[in-house]
């Protein structure tokens, strides 16, 4: 993980005024409360990431998590909501059975089997059920986020037995417990158990225990810690101040970074990066290497993550000229990078066109093509995912005719997009996200400063729903203070945090966030605090009915 | 099935280090269907989806003349090769031209649309959307549990998260990209080699079996807690449990008795990519690796992507891609076709044909591999331009066992594909009297290109 330089100390300024003003209208609580009908749970796979650093922090963090586990399923932009319709295939399912393997013989090995198991067998050589037992129980409800049940845990001290015997083992015959509580659905999904809330029996709620593992995964992207986990298990986590407390403390936790970190990188779609789908042309961008264009991505992350832990406005992060860099990086953004090896804080230089996210090479190598820019993606991008606006999909039968250019004459994007916008079946959309894409065409594929397309001198302005601008500088202002934009990531991180899309029931509560996140300055962590203490986030309809299949 | 008792079993191999095992107890392994493996047995029939982006061009690819000895076409020259037994590739392969995806008002959502029709009868409502299961998987569930890999998914452009075998919705089949890990995954240290010297079961195949029976003992518990949308996925959960507790079976049953099964050898390093180059040369690799895996019956469903179906293919050093090519690339007037989109037809056809020699080049009973397969080769849509649905460019190739008869051309007079999907569902025992939804409902097999 990044450090990054010391966090100031937290202001709760906004919040105070907040409470004040609801005290002035003589209500007993701080917070109003907002009707909300909220949508149903489901078991949600672990993604990917979520499935590492779980077995990371349960087992220890040597252990090398294999690689060939099974991708996340993305659906409506994003892999958290994906989670709640992924199944395992018998693909899917030898890999994890082939990962557990690997990752139990791991935990176990002579170097690390003191750190992980309490007790002492009474022979290495023979099996030691009670010893077997202790492991199994402590290891298992890290595991399972809650306790075994008698069940669980005396078959998996069989299996320790069995194969401790056969293998004439103590360590053996526990690692191949350990596995199989790792191949079981209630590791590899994440189940959100829910009871009617007494407090309005037409309701019902998750309990306290599902809400440990609810907000460890959202604030930190990873299972509950102890104390968590025994909030949870205590019942605290149905009341509102105790969970208040612990929403506190994990917002106050540095590892809110990772939670972040997860959460954009799934917003942004950052695992083409991971994937190593993000590939250019090597003759045409010979500055273009595979870690060149991972340290892009981290560049991206850092930069959110640090500004957002800072509680800075959310909407500047599409302003800001303050980034990270390393030397790598330095060489295709042309600006001299002092740390021979790792990362430095940098700004950009004042008059620089490098102002705000859109203006990062990740952003741009990601929404272009291997060969060229795509003012079309790049665009699409910012309508889709930044201001939540659809974008709809082209026409199956277009005459492209128009944008044959058999002259050989239309020599920059503008010119061969302006084309598009010519034609009617086109326009619709392309002139929703070319004008985006074209303030940027001055980033190449892979986010190198350009100032001219095959002789042409670049024309970078355009305009964002009424706002000219003349370049991408200001394009980034213009989205920053788009008036989708804060309401945009309400909803995205609302979705994200409860993995399925907005209800209808659902509509006051966004809208309140909204306000309470415009209130707040744009402020990340509050919106996450408000989300988290809302109905929309403790309560549900009920299991999920099986989709409907057209 | 069959059952042993393990935990005695376990003990019993166990106790004094490792046996070898004798013929009686490998027949305990082996459920009722496993004797198709045994001595004399008829060999297994494969089926297999190869399936490649973008298209080609109708006037290019589509032949003149119905039946055997048509004119191949310019763009299914690839198919003119001649293969190691001196016959040629053209009489192992039907072409199956001018069958319809049909919309019934639904959208033509762009190469989806047309290779959603073909590979599950059914259309989607939203973009990118999966409407049914695809067919390589409604085979796969059929067949799919006699072997060791219920199917292999396999893609040739080094994207993990892309293929085109849908077990529903939400359950794709994650692809091998990578020919190495294809490798590992069924002739590596797990891979019971036939000719590696007397046979030794690894004690903790046994061991391993364990603890899938503690995992299907959570399963009761967790079924009650859950809802409609969650069982169905638990469901499929558990079905993937039962799969490897059948590959296990299977690899404590000892290597496969069948005349043409050898390991295969280790690839070189991988050279993932959308590079035409790149994508050719995974596609033959990975044929070669599948080869060896069909022979030594490891399983009998696969499905490869050439290519996706927004074909992101491209040459070294163009700015442009595939698929981006045929909408951008003037017609060139002279010619009537896109000259630089047509390489990528031109490479496509020739992946399909290596891929196809490959089969051939392995010798089984009395003709190849191929002569046991039925290896289904499409595209998405017809001429990529214009996202054409109808006459969607579809082949079949091999014998099936002796089920087909290779060689034909079929026009399909606007006929839904589906009877092209419900041909092949009847060829390999399936009992499907008819597929598809709506107009694309399919109630009768293409005759001409059966045995």
């Amino acid at each position: 993980m990044p450090s990054y330089p010391p966090r100031p100390k937290r202001t709760r300024l906004l919040v105070g005024i907040i409470v004040l003003a609801a005290a002035g209208c003589g209500a007993e609580t701080s917070r109003p409360s907002v009707a909300v009908d909220a949508g149903p749970i489901a078991l949600r796979r672990l993604t990917v990431a979520q499935y590492g650093r779980s077995v990371h922090d349960a087992l220890g963090a040597h252990i090398a998590i294999p690689s060939r586990i099974d991708p996340d399923d993305r659906r409506d932009g994003l892999l958290s909501v994906g989670a709640t319709f992924a199944g395992v295939t018998p693909s899917g399912f030898e890999k994890y059975e082939a990962a557990a393997m690997t990752i139990a013989e791991q935990a176990l090995d002579p170097e690390h089997r003191r750190a992980l198991v309490d007790c002492e067998p009474a022979s290495l050589t023979a099996p030691d059920d009670a010893c077997a037992s202790e492991f199994v129980e402590r290891i298992g409800r890290r595991l399972f986020r809650r306790p075994l049940t008698t069940d669980e845990s005396r078959s998996r001290v069989e299996i320790a037995h069995e194969a401790s015997e056969a293998l004439d083992s103590f360590y053996g015959g526990l690692e191949l417990a350990l596995a199989s509580l790792l191949v079981s659905p209630e590791f590899l999904f994440r189940v959100e158990e829910i009871e009617p809330d007494p407090a309005d029996s037409a309701r019902t709620r998750l309990t306290s225990l599902a809400m440990a593992t609810r907000l460890s995964y959202l604030l930190w992207n990873t299972a509950p810690d102890e104390r968590l986990l025994s909030a949870g298990e205590q019942g605290a986590l149905v009341d509102d101040a105790e969970l208040a407390a612990e929403v506190d403390r994990l917002l106050a936790s540095s590892r809110l970074e990772d939670g972040l970190r997860a959460m954009f990188s799934d917003i942004y779609d950052f695992r083409q990066f991971d994937d190593g789908l993000v590939r250019k042309d090597a003759a045409l961008f010979p500055a273009f290497t595979q870690t060149m264009i991972d340290d892009a991505k981290e560049q991206t992350l850092r930069t959110i993550v640090d500004h957002l832990i800072r509680d800075r406005d959310y909407r500047t992060l599409f302003t800001t000229t303050q980034s990270f860099l390393t030397r790598r990086l330095g060489v295709v953004y042309r600006v001299p990078v002092a740390t021979a090896s790792g990362w430095e804080p940098y700004v950009f230089a004042d008059g620089s066109d490098r102002v705000g996210l859109l203006a990062h090479i990740s952003l741009n190598a990601l929404h272009s093509h291997p060969g060229r820019t795509s003012a079309t993606l790049r665009g699409k991008f910012v309508r889709e995912v930044l201001l939540c606006q659809d974008v709809p999909t082209p026409p199956a039968n277009i005459d492209f005719s128009i944008l044959e250019d058999t002259t050989g004459e239309l020599r920059t994007a503008r010119e061969r997009l302006e084309a598009h916008v010519t034609n009617d079946s086109c326009a619709g959309c392309h002139t929703l996200t070319d004008p985006i894409g074209l303030a940027l065409e001055k980033f190449d594929a892979i986010g190198m400063y350009r100032e001219e397309e095959n002789g042409v001198r670049i024309d970078t302005s355009g305009e964002l729903d009424g706002v000219p601008y003349g370049d991408a500088a200001g394009l980034g202002q213009a989205v920053s203070n788009h008036p989708s934009l804060g309401p945009c990531l309400v909803k995205t991180v609302f979705r994200y945090a409860v993995g399925r899309e907005l209800e209808t029931g659902e509509q006051e509560l966004f809208a309140f966030l909204g306000e309470r996140f415009a209130d707040s300055g744009y402020v990340v962590t509050e919106l996450l605090r408000e989300l988290i203490l809302s109905d929309g986030f403790r309560t549900t309809s009920g299991p999920r009915a099986v989709e409907e299949t057209p | 099935m069959k059952r042993f008792d393990r935990r005695t079993l376990l003990r019993g191999t166990l106790a004094g280090g490792v046996v070898t095992v004798g013929l009686p107890l490998l027949d305990c392994f082996l459920d009722d269907n496993g004797i198709a493996l045994a001595q004399g047995a008829p060999l297994p029939v494969r089926f297999g989806a190869w399936m490649w982006g973008c298209g080609m061009n109708p006037e290019r690819w589509n032949p003149a003349t119905e039946g055997t000895e048509f004119e191949l076409p310019i763009e299914l020259g690839a198919l003119e090769r001649e293969l190691a037994d001196g016959s040629r590739l053209r009489d192992q392969v039907s072409v199956l031209s001018g069958f319809d995806v049909k919309l019934d008002g639904r959208p033509n959502f762009p190469h989806t649309t047309g290779l959603m029709g073909t590979v599950t009868g059914n259309l989607p409502l939203e973009d990118y959307t999966v409407p049914a299961p695809t067919l390589d998987t409604i085979i796969a569930s059929e067949i799919g549990s006699l072997t060791r890999f219920r199917s292999l998914e396999m893609s040739c452009t080094g994207n993990p998260n892309q293929s085109y075998s849908f077990e529903n919705r939400g359950v794709p089949n994650a692809p091998e990209i990578s020919p190495v890990a294809l490798y590992q995954r069924v002739f590596g240290p797990d891979f019971a080699d036939p000719n590696a010297g007397p046979f030794e079961p690894d004690p903790r195949l046994m061991l391993r079996q364990s603890v899938l029976s503690a995992v299907k003992d959570d399963r009761g518990r967790l079924l009650q807690r859950v809802g409609a949308h969650d069982r169905q996925r638990l469901d499929q959960f558990f079905t993937s449990v039962r799969q490897l507790e059948q590959q296990i079976d299977v690899l404590l049953a000892g290597p496969p008795n069948l005349q043409s099964c050898r390991k295969a050898a280790a690839p070189g390093p991988d050279d993932l990519g959308t590079e035409v180059g790149q994508a050719t040369n995974t596609n033959r690799l990975m044929a070669e690796l599948l080869s060896l895996a069909l022979a030594c019956d490891q399983t009998r469903v696969f499905s490869m992507m050439f290519s996706d179906r927004i074909s992101g293919l491209r040459q070294a050093g163009s700015s442009s891609q595939h698929h981006q090519l045929t909408h951008d690339e003037p017609l060139d007037p002279e010619i009537g076709f896109q000259p630089e989109a047509t390489e990528f037809v031109f490479a496509s056809m020739e992946a399909w044909a290596d891929f196809l020699e490959r089969l051939a080049d392995v010798p089984e009973g009395d003709g190849t591999l191929l002569d046991n397969c039925l290896v289904f080769g499409h595209s998405d849509v017809s001429l990529a331009k214009v996202h054409g649905i109808t006459g969607v460019p579809m082949m079949i190739a091999g014998r099936a066992g002796g089920a087909l008869k290779p060689g034909v051309h079929v026009a399909g007079a606007t006929a839904p594909t589906t009877r092209v999907g419900l041909t092949i569902q009847q060829v390999m025992g399936l009992p499907t009297e008819r597929w598809g939804a709506r107009s694309m409902e399919a109630t009768q097999a293409i005759s001409e290109i059966l045995a």
